[in-house]
């Protein structure tokens, strides 16, 4: 599976949650199918957008917050792990696209390639809901079975470690920092 | 010789009044007191972290969601944090409320504490964080006070090293 396939076939969901994405591939291509103010790709502090995505979820329940994460970035975090389950926040989607490599600073494998198993890990972790899916129906029908389930999930979905020629895009970074946290803000004002 | 339960009350008062609102924290000796306070308040959403450098991107998730939030952490998780603290915080403009115990300064029985009391100011001065050292009750609030005030309006970190003087009840 390719994960900019997985990202389209989830998007139309996507708009309408709250995304936390980590840097490299899976920010450039979730771009590349269209920005949205609800999109904050957090291009460095590999390992950290699980933790952004929990204080967001927790101080804001009425948002239903999505999470894209990597194999190279959560096994720099896999405490984080252990901190979502703890707090289980239910408008929490983990998801995490395992290619097994670093792909953008040239596809040395990662401890995935030798059989970690990150939904397994998250299981153990405390998570209560964790897949691992390698086809794309499969991902979109896990996923909506997770914005139903209405419980944090973890959901690992294998894909080829192939990825965009160029991870930059013409956003900047602060000025995407800037807009989530006013569409953050507006989402609030419009609810009271 | 226990840590400073009306001190850990006064620093705990200070953030209240700052309109903290979600508190992060690993255990440590210091911190005991303070972590409970949290943990006691129903208005106060407490994290315990892993590590502390999770930390950062809790508080980060935190200010874009629209709260405001403190960190609790020894200087070693301090120093655990620093990847977090330049390539989140900085990188992108997110204000940091750090309470750093300051362990590892004169004074100190624990060995295994002692190589980190030297290295914490240059390096907080090395990361142009502005610091205050809090010792004396008295000026605890105004400097929680303050250190919030110039996390929020410059969007960057700042620390409050929280020493021995006012912690710790020998």
């Amino acid at each position: 599976m390719l994960r900019v396939d997985a990202l389209r076939a989830i998007y139309a969901r996507l708009e309408q949650c709250i995304v936390v994405t980590i840097m490299g591939a899976v920010s450039a291509e979730l771009q590349s199918l269209g920005h949205r103010p609800g999109f904050f790709y957090l291009l460095h502090s590999m390992g950290l957008a699980s933790s952004v995505g929990l204080g967001i979820s927790l101080l804001r329940p009425e948002l239903r917050v999505v999470v894209l994460d990597g194999d190279g970035s959560i096994l720099m975090n896999l405490g984080a792990l252990t901190t979502m389950a703890r707090y289980r926040p239910r408008n929490l989607v983990h998801i995490v696209f395992d290619n097994e490599s670093l792909l953008s600073v040239g596809g040395f494998p990662t401890a995935t390639a030798t059989g970690s198993d990150i939904a397994g890990m998250a299981a153990a972790a405390g998570v209560p809901r964790t897949s691992t899916v390698r086809a794309v129906a499969e991902f979109a029908a896990a996923f909506e079975q997770a914005l139903r389930a209405d419980e944090l999930t973890t959901l690992v979905a294998k894909v080829d470690a192939k990825g965009p020629p160029s991870f930059l895009t013409d956003l900047s970074m602060l000025e995407n920092r800037f807009q989530f946290q006013r569409h953050l803000r507006d989402l609030r004002a419009r609810q009271e | 010789m226990p840590a400073s339960v009306k001190n850990s009350q006064v620093i705990y008062d200070a953030l209240k009044a700052c309109g903290v609102g979600l508190v992060s924290a690993l255990p440590e000796t210091w911190l005991v007191h303070l972590i409970r306070m949290a943990e006691d308040d129903p208005q106060m959403i407490l994290v315990r972290l892993a590590k502390e450098e999770e930390g950062v991107g809790i508080s980060a998730g935190a200010h874009l969601a629209g709260a405001k939030s403190a960190m609790l952490l020894q200087n070693h998780g301090f120093l655990q944090s620093v990847n977090g603290i330049v390539s989140l915080a900085r990188l992108y403009r997110i204000p940091l409320l750090m309470l750093i115990s300051y362990r590892g300064e004169l004074g100190e029985r624990d060995p295994w504490q002692t190589e980190g009391g030297g290295v914490t100011e240059p390096l907080l001065r090395a990361l142009d964080i502005p610091y205050e050292r809090l010792e004396d009750p008295a000026h605890v609030a105004h400097r929680i006070k303050d250190a919030q005030t110039l996390a929020e309006s410059s969007l960057k970190p700042v620390a409050l090293l929280l020493c021995r003087d006012l912690m710790w009840e020998e």
